[in-house]
């Protein structure tokens, strides 16, 4: 008996309660499904009423309810329940300083080791799959996710750090690639002179979206840009003259390799060409895989050093308190325009390296689902944290990606089935748990940007999320 | 009565002149005037209502006054007219600065942090407005030193050193009032408006945010306006006091005068009708033994 006590106290698993819930369980299931299941009333072809014994399907759901009951009872609930007492207890202990190190340190490496995985990602990729399998994994996984990490990152300085609600980011997308796009085609610029004027014009667009909505905050801010979105794409659709209307605009000039290499099939100096490789379109996607993690890299680089000057602190302290920043001395509308037009110009970054990548852009592609997509990185991963959005522009833009590779279901539901049809029922049933399990984010944790002594982090229930 | 050159009228660093606030038809302030001597301690007092608040954030530029003139006069000489300027040009250029009734500290970020935000013009220009800062060009770094330093200075002053890198939200209440006077002073202001300093602190740390404000005075030069309810550091610490009930002004003297004024122990306490008629039998009696004396 004393053994046996003692066994049930390590292990925390009551047996003897968890027989008697489910034996419990199993007598309700039986006396409400004996009649209902177990008896099943149909008509035969005269019209009369006739009684079919469907007594074994009614104890074999007997059987389940008895059983799931005797489950839940030893293991799940005692597991939630400890599972809860752990977290209490985790909140209640104070992380001691060297622990708090150690987690920088780890995160710290983590970026490391992620940054050297993206660089050689192409490679190890055209090591298992060969040069011409490669283009899938390259293009929309690599060059797909990239673009949405720069877009997050971009966004992130205005939602994540300034914490105003911008849901017409695209707008400013959507000004970057129409820019590379008329300009190159136009006037026969390189991608390389272009791509900053572009940066530039989104800025430019950036201000003039801020100027006259930034005295709104919230709901408001959040609708007026969202307004804002809508209208740069209704002018593309129907200002036909400048834009080619929804036909879009095609033939848009590739990326060149600074003008010393091209991609273009017919062209002298053509990379695959020149070095006499066999030709194929991979190098064309693994350059530009590289190009758009320098952009990335850029953007990363750039908000991390705003981060540590005193605008970046403004926009932060903008976030935490308008009216305290107000008394500071610190022009809250310049501060604001300022992230604005600097989240704008990485979005018109992207905007371009799109158009060079696509070598098509049409209004279609700056729908309002776009913005509302690249809104949610940020607040998947976890806003103002750099690591948290591109890990959730990984799950969100990826998990879509691997998503179609959903036809081993068919094994289960049959040929009938159509995987497609449920990716983003999937998709969203994923989101709606994981911002229940981390509703802060992936990673809700904030880094100072100065220290005295010690670098600690900050929990992310003490960090607002502005009021717009 | 002849005009007795009162200590704070000699060389007011805030002069405020027929200072009118409505919203509506309500009238917030009517007609208030009374100055903030130099280096002096002067607090605001009143009961609940009596528009002490509005004064304030009339002074900070967060509302712009219906009527009235409030003149900044920098001990370089510079005057500014306050009702002309914006909230944040009110801290930026004419050096006043405020904390509020709800403490408003930027929570989710360290001490350091708080304090190094409230140097963000001086570190903006030395960021070359950002630009040079990105490129990692000019004297930044020895700029952002200094602002650390003075930060350091502030945080042993308010004994708060050892809890720099905690977030803030995280601080006692008492901690947070002292962290939130520390940020106004880190933006190096010739008047430092306090919003009810002492509220929600126990006698202790009361008499610990006494010595404080004293300190600021004697050491920074820095001449302090307060709005407070807690009598003890009103009468141990100001130099001036001001009382408002409804809007307008009812004495204006030292802690002493005022205490004993019958109009604000008045206000204070509540009367019946009848008792004001009496009061103000009782002043005029005085005015009239005053007028004879002279």
């Amino acid at each position: 008996m004393s053994h046996a006590q003692s066994a049930t106290a390590k292990s925390g698993v009551d047996f003897g309660k968890a027989i008697k819930d489910g034996l419990i369980a199993a007598v309700i299931a039986f006396a409400l499904l004996g009649p209902l299941v177990g008896l099943r009333t149909d008509q035969n072809m005269s019209h009369e009423l006739i009684l079919t014994n469907e007594m074994p399907l009614a104890m074999i759901y007997v059987a389940i309810i008895g059983v799931g009951r005797f489950l839940l009872s030893a293991f799940v609930y005692p597991w939630i329940s400890r599972r809860a007492a752990a977290r209490t207890a985790k909140v209640k202990a104070v992380p001691t300083a060297v622990q708090l190190e150690a987690g920088v340190r780890r995160s710290r490496f983590a970026a490391r080791g992620g940054l050297l995985f993206l660089f050689l990602y192409p490679a190890i990729i055209i090591s298992l799959v060969g040069i011409n399998g490669s283009i899938k994994w390259v293009d929309n996984f690599g060059v797909q996710i990239l673009i949405y990490v720069m877009l997050g990152w971009g966004l992130n300085i205005v939602i994540g750090l300034a914490g105003l609600l911008d849901l017409g980011y695209v707008a400013f997308y959507a000004v970057g690639a129409y820019s590379y796009s008329l300009l190159a085609i136009n006037f026969h610029l390189s991608f390389w002179l272009l791509l900053p004027i572009a940066g530039i014009l989104a800025a430019l667009w950036g201000v003039i979206l801020g100027f006259p909505v930034l005295r709104l905050s919230g709901d408001y801010l959040a609708i007026v840009t969202m307004a804002f979105g809508e209208i740069i794409r209704l002018v593309l659709i129907n200002w036909r003259d400048f834009s080619g209307g929804s036909a879009g605009i095609s033939s848009i000039p590739k990326v060149t390799m600074f003008g010393i290499y091209s991609f273009d099939v017919g062209a002298p100096n053509n990379f695959a060409k020149v070095f006499h490789l066999a030709m194929s379109s991979a190098y064309y996607k693994i350059f530009l895989y590289y190009v758009i993690l320098m952009l990335a890299l850029l953007t990363a680089f750039v908000t991390t050093r705003l981060r540590r000057l005193p605008i970046g602190r403004a926009w932060e302290a903008l976030r935490e308190d308008e009216v305290a920043c107000r008394s500071l001395g610190i022009n809250t509308t310049n501060t604001k325009l300022t992230a604005f037009a600097i989240g704008a110009m990485f979005g018109g970054f992207a905007g371009s390296f799109f158009a060079a990548r696509q070598g098509f852009v049409s209004p279609e592609s700056f729908v309002f689902m776009e913005s509302s997509v690249i809104v949610a990185i940020v607040v998947l991963g976890g806003m103002g944290s750099q690591i948290g959005v591109a890990l959730a522009a990984i799950v969100m833009i990826g998990g879509t990606e691997l998503l179609r590779e959903l036809d081993f279901l068919k094994m289960f539901f049959g040929d009938g089935f159509n995987p497609d049809q449920f990716r983003m029922l999937l998709f969203g049933v994923a989101m709606v748990g994981i911002m229940v399990w981390k509703p802060r984010g992936f990673i809700s944790k904030r880094y100072p940007t100065a220290f005295l002594f010690k670098k600690k982090s900050i929990s992310g229930d003490l960090v607002k999320e502005g009021e717009g | 009565m002849s005009p007795i050159i009162k200590p704070w009228d000699k060389d007011p660093v805030l002069t405020v002149e027929h200072l009118t606030m409505r919203f509506g038809g309500l009238v917030a302030i009517n007609d208030l005037s009374f100055s903030v001597g130099r280096g002096d301690i002067t607090a605001l007092i009143g009961p609940n209502g009596a528009g002490k608040t509005t004064v304030f954030n009339c002074i900070t530029g967060f509302y712009k006054p219906t009527t009235g003139m409030m003149t900044l006069r920098r001990a370089g000489g510079a005057t500014h007219l306050l009702e002309r300027m914006p909230d944040y040009m009110v801290s930026r250029k004419a050096k006043v600065a405020r904390t509020f009734q709800n403490i408003r500290l930027f929570s989710g970020m360290t001490l350091l942090e708080n304090l190094l935000v409230a140097q963000h013009n001086p570190l903006m220009i030395a960021s070359g407005m950002t630009i040079l800062g990105v490129l990692g060009i000019g004297g930044y770094h020895a700029k952002e030193h200094e602002a650390i330093e003075r930060a350091r200075y502030w945080l042993e002053k308010i004994k708060l050193i050892d809890r720099a890198d905690d977030p803030a939200g995280d601080l006692p209440y008492g901690a947070q009032r002292r962290l939130e006077i520390a940020r106004a002073m880190c933006t190096g202001p010739e008047l430092l408006c306090l919003d009810e300093p002492a509220a929600g602190l126990n006698p202790r740390e009361s008499a610990d945010l006494n010595e404080l404000l004293l300190g600021i005075r004697q050491e920074d030069k820095t001449s302090i306006l307060l709005i407070e309810h807690d009598m003890s550091v009103v009468m141990e610490i100001s130099d001036h006091v001001v009382v408002l009930e409804y809007g307008t002004k009812i004495s204006d003297g030292t802690p002493m005068e005022t205490k004993n004024d019958p109009r604000v122990v008045a206000a204070y306490l509540g009367v019946d009708d009848e008792e004001v008629v009496a009061v103000e039998h009782q002043l005029d009696e005085q005015n009239k033994a005053q007028g004879s004396q002279q």
